[in-house]
């Protein structure tokens, strides 16, 4: 365990991360239409300062000895019930600086690029509000020092998904994908507040620090429980099995968003919240077991969604989802899976990002069209998008010596050492990988023209051309400096530890079994996507894998049979008991006063002297009764 | 004499009153009924003085008597008024409050 | 007499007892004379006699003081009050025959009888072993009166306080009750003779003079038409009563009046 100091001189700024822009969204969101004109170009700002100061605090802490590097800034006591005390307080070490140079810096350039995407939007100025909301929530998640106010940012994150994947409103869709983003995130949060409860009924604390302290004198039911809490929480966020749904779906929002969801914010946070929970995870096999199962499933349903989907977009969905189902594998495997998943991660910031941004800019061209049945041949008109796509298409499948290469062979490789089924399931989803890039690759840049009559593509502004081209300077480099030497190793061990994996293969060996998948890949989709048409309306007759995939592999379905319908059920019967026993019940009673009350109301005749007569009977009565009694 | 005499007075022209509120429909008729009513009350309060030896029943229906000519005025002027609008002392003709 | 009114006695005389039969019946028929008129009036005639024999009742029952108000408050300011209101009514004004509530008058019957004769089987349940007489309470303070003083001034100044309160609220409350704003100017002479002259129905000429007969000269007694009937008009309405009345004229003739019965002048 690392020592944490308080910050002071350079770290005491660490506030101002989340501060920047926290107030850029709330003078966006709160301003109204003055500032309409500007607006964008303030929510640009802040990332960009909250980038300035992430870099300065990264250079400060570089300049300090590996185990002083973590810092607390405490800001003020949000609860203090007696012995519970809760302190919004922010933690920065190596791993939440990690996440706050990819989310600002990865930001910014999403922001840069939504400036050209959005120009003519109404609505522009909201936008960047929520965007910058967006990242605000996401840093304070990561640079949380408890897990309640990991929860704050948590939460913050959930509802600036929900109000981005909305963002059109007009569209009919919009509204229920946001929905579906935030319910099923719904479900995951559960997860989260229970293991918070967990926590706070083992250890007394919420803070990582107390909780990790205390982790090893908890019993193996209670650390194995928490886990998996956090797990069930993790896969909301992160769009895992079997909380998936929604992260197709969430590819209603504007494109940007996608981005910033897929490669900086979002769907990073559940792989960051198992990363940051180590201590808890190294203690509890059965919940690490879980995590490496959850991470196969997804990057393999992952990989086979997106070989079927036509829209560019749900196909990068799909591609997200299998790579974070690889991070996801990778925290499972300990601390000689934390830092790879966190080096793919970082790359897959970068190419990721690079390779949603570029989709936006082929719709950008193609007057929003999605499907890419209809591109093809597009690289004779988009030269700069075709170049970055590609070097991030190149990145994600593991080509050396690209950043995807560096990372996710090394995640192989510890699942290999971990067991050669994990391994092997791992070098197939590379395969898949291979195979459902080289797709969306092929159909859209390559091959003939199928473009409906109406579109003339164009290259994209200058403002959305040089974020695509800085990602991709990151999407080929980020991997070689990552690993280079050891250097995010060096930089991850005090907080996650590294253990290297001991495998019975050579590294040479490894890598040679993995570049064969991928090339399998590569070959099966120039058969099926180059050397034959791909038709311009999707095949009917297809194979039932094909057809599942493109059904997101009856998520949906077994959503709507097991949890929808039956829902569905209770909820009517619950009506009809409120109905017919509760509101029965209520009813009947006021019924019969009511009849009572009509029988009763024949006694107020209005006379006075009817009074007289009951109130001498009362008199009379009181008088049989005395003589009764008082005998 | 047996001094319960007087109690057996007092409860005769008690209940002659209130079979006299019952009975009569005229307010004012009414109205003399509860007075006969009061005065048999003091009557056994003057009574019950006697017998006990103390003078606290004789002050009791003095008040008595004070409350009722407070209310016999109170009372008349309420006679007074729905006369005046209903040209009618009968008491069944206010009959306002039937449901 | 006087020292025995004054100081009131442990035991029962013969004389008292004599007095009180004589009074239990003047008040008991006073009572039941004033619930069997059918008038109103004569209903505040029975119960002022009520009230005149319970005022001897209270003085032979020891209680001067109370005697000497019950004759000046009830009999002397309530019971005009009463016949003042009365008048202003309508003196004849009697209860209709029909009884408006459906069962009303055999229930008061049975109850009233019922609480009547409970409260009389109750009371008779009391015995009284032996009667202490004010003669203890009053002789202290010098007799009835000054005794009754000493403790309406003394021990129950409060509430004699609060019944001057009371009084004057009443007198207030009374007046706001009775009170009318005259909402248009009083009709004069002229306007109600102009009114009289324009309306069809109303006759021109004045009203007849009340008739003179052989036995009857009062304002009771109706004018006689030119065909001899009687002119009923000729009465003023207080004086219509219901009944037939028959009158003699000078030269024998014998005339009935019949007024419409019904409606309470």
């Amino acid at each position: 365990m690392e020592t944490i100091t308080a910050a002071s001189g350079t770290t005491s700024l660490t506030w101002l991360l989340i501060a920047l822009p926290l107030a850029g969204a709330v003078i966006l969101l709160g301003t109204g239409r003055v500032t309409n004109k500007w607006g964008h170009l303030l929510g640009v700002a802040t990332i960009a300062g909250s980038f300035g100061v992430a870099v300065t605090l990264w250079l400060s802490l570089l300049a300090k000895p590996s185990e002083d590097r973590a810092v607390r800034q405490f800001l003020f006591t949000w609860l203090d019930l007696g012995r519970f005390k809760v302190d919004v307080a922010l933690q920065l070490d190596q791993l939440s600086m990690a996440f706050v140079l990819l989310i600002t810096g990865v930001g910014l350039l999403i922001h840069v690029y939504a400036v050209g995407y959005m120009k003519g939007d109404d609505g522009r100025r909201r936008f960047f509000g929520y965007l910058n909301l967006f990242v605000a929530a996401m840093l304070l998640l990561v640079l949380a020092d408890s897990y309640v106010l990991l929860y704050v940012g948590w939460e913050g994150v959930g509802l600036a998904s929900y109000l981005l994947i909305g963002y059109y409103q007009t569209r009919d869709t919009a509204g229920p994908a946001a929905k579906k983003a935030f319910v099923v995130n719904r479900v995951g949060d559960i997860g989260m507040s229970v293991a918070i409860m967990l926590m706070f009924a083992a250890f007394g604390t919420v803070t990582f620090q107390g909780v990790f302290e205390a982790a090893p004198g908890a019993s193996s039911a209670m650390v194995n429980g928490i886990g998996f809490m956090l797990l069930l929480a993790a896969c909301g966020k992160s769009a895992q099995f079997p909380l998936q749904s929604w992260l197709l779906d969430a590819m209603e929002g504007p494109t940007p968003v996608s981005a910033l969801i897929h490669a900086a914010t979002m769907v990073t946070a559940g792989v960051y919240l198992i990363a940051r929970s180590n201590p808890i995870f190294d203690l509890a096999p059965t919940a690490q077991m879980a995590v490496i199962i959850v991470g196969l499933i997804t990057l393999l349903a992952g990989g086979i969604i997106a070989s079927a989907k036509d829209d560019i977009k749900k196909a990068l969905a799909g591609s997200t989802m299998s790579a974070i189902g690889y991070m996801m594998l990778a925290v499972g495997l300990g601390p000689t899976g934390y830092v790879f998943a966190i080096a793919f991660l970082l790359a897959h910031g970068f190419f990721k990002a690079g390779l949603f941004l570029g989709a936006g800019s082929v719709m950008h061209g193609m007057n929003d069209q999605v499907n890419m049945r209809r591109f093809g041949g597009l690289r004779s008109v988009m030269a700069i998008t075709t170049a970055t796509f590609g070097l991030g298409y190149l990145a994600i499948i593991g080509i050396p010596p690209l950043a995807g290469y560096f990372t996710k062979d090394l995640i192989i490789e510890s699942a290999l050492a971990r067991s050669p089924i994990i391994g092997g399931l791992a070098i197939i989803g590379a395969g898949l990988t291979a195979f459902y890039m080289s797709r969306i690759f092929f159909m859209t840049f390559i091959g003939k023209k199928r473009w409906t009559e109406d579109v003339h593509p164009h290259e994209s502004p200058w403002s959305m051309t040089v974020p695509m081209l800085v990602l991709a300077i990151g999407s080929v480099a980020s991997g070689y400096l990552l690993m280079r030497d050891y250097t995010l190793e060096k930089w991850l061990e005090p907080v996650t530890g590294f253990v290297e994996p001991e495998t019975s293969l050579s590294h040479v060996v490894v890598t040679s079994i993995t570049l064969t998948s991928v090339a399998v890949g590569i070959v099966a989709a120039i058969l099926l996507y180059l050397r034959r048409d791909v038709p311009q309306v999707a095949p009917e007759k297809v194979s039932f894998l094909v057809v599942a995939a493109r059904k997101d592999l009856f998520g949906d379905a077994f959503n709507e049979a097991v949890f929808m319908r039956p829902g569905q059920w209770l909820t009517r019967s619950l009506v009809w008991v409120d109905n017919r026993v509760i509101d029965g019940a209520v009813n009947g009673v006021a019924a019969s006063l009511g009849g009572l009350s009509a029988r009763a109301r024949r006694i107020q005749t209005g006379y006075t002297r009817s009074y007289s007569l009951v109130m001498l009977s009362g008199a009379l009565l009181v008088l049989v009764l005395l003589a009764i009694v008082g005998r | 004499m047996n001094p319960m005499n007087y109690i057996y007075l007092s409860a005769a022209l008690f209940s002659i009153g209130a079979f006299g509120v019952l009975f009569r429909r005229n307010a004012i008729v009414v109205f003399m009924c509860v007075e006969l009513m009061l005065n048999a009350a003091n009557l056994a309060f003057v009574t019950f003085a006697r017998i006990n030896g103390t003078l606290d029943g004789q002050v009791v229906a003095f008040f008595v008597m004070v409350v009722a000519a407070a209310e016999v005025v109170i009372g008349l002027a309420i006679i007074m008024s729905i006369f005046a609008t209903r040209r009618s002392a009968s008491i069944d003709e206010a009959n306002l409050l039937r449901s | 007499m006087t020292a025995y009114l004054a100081t009131g006695v442990a035991t029962v005389s013969a004389g008292e007892t004599f007095a009180f039969w004589v009074l239990a019946i003047l008040t008991v028929g006073g009572a039941i004379g004033m619930l069997l008129s059918r008038k109103a009036v004569h209903s505040a005639l029975w119960i002022a006699l009520t009230m005149v024999s319970l005022a001897v009742v209270y003085l032979i029952n020891a209680a001067p003081f109370l005697s000497m108000v019950q004759i000046i408050v009830y009999t002397g300011a309530v019971m005009m009050l009463f016949l003042f209101v009365l008048m202003l009514i309508g003196v004849d004004a009697a209860d209709s025959l029909v009884e408006t509530i459906k069962g009303q008058r055999l229930a008061a019957v049975l109850v009233g009888i019922g609480f009547g004769l409970l409260l009389l089987a109750g009371v008779g349940g009391l015995t009284v072993n032996e009667i202490k007489g004010l003669d203890a309470a009053t002789s202290q303070a010098g007799g009835n009166l000054e005794a009754v003083a000493q403790l309406i001034f003394g021990r129950y100044v409060l509430a004699f306080e609060v019944t001057s309160a009371l009084l004057i609220t009443a007198a207030v409350g009374a007046i706001v009750y009775t009170h009318r704003e005259r909402l248009v100017g009083k009709p004069t002479q002229a306007m109600i003779s102009r009114a009289r002259f324009t309306s069809a129905t109303a006759p021109r000429s004045p009203m007849p003079a009340p008739g003179v007969f052989a036995n009857h000269n009062a304002v009771d007694t109706p004018a006689l038409l030119p065909d001899g009937s009687p002119a009923l008009d000729s009465v003023p309405a207080p004086f219509q009563v219901e009944e037939a009345r028959t009158f003699t004229t000078a030269d024998g003739r014998v005339i009935t009046a019949v007024y419409p019965e019904g409606d309470d002048k």
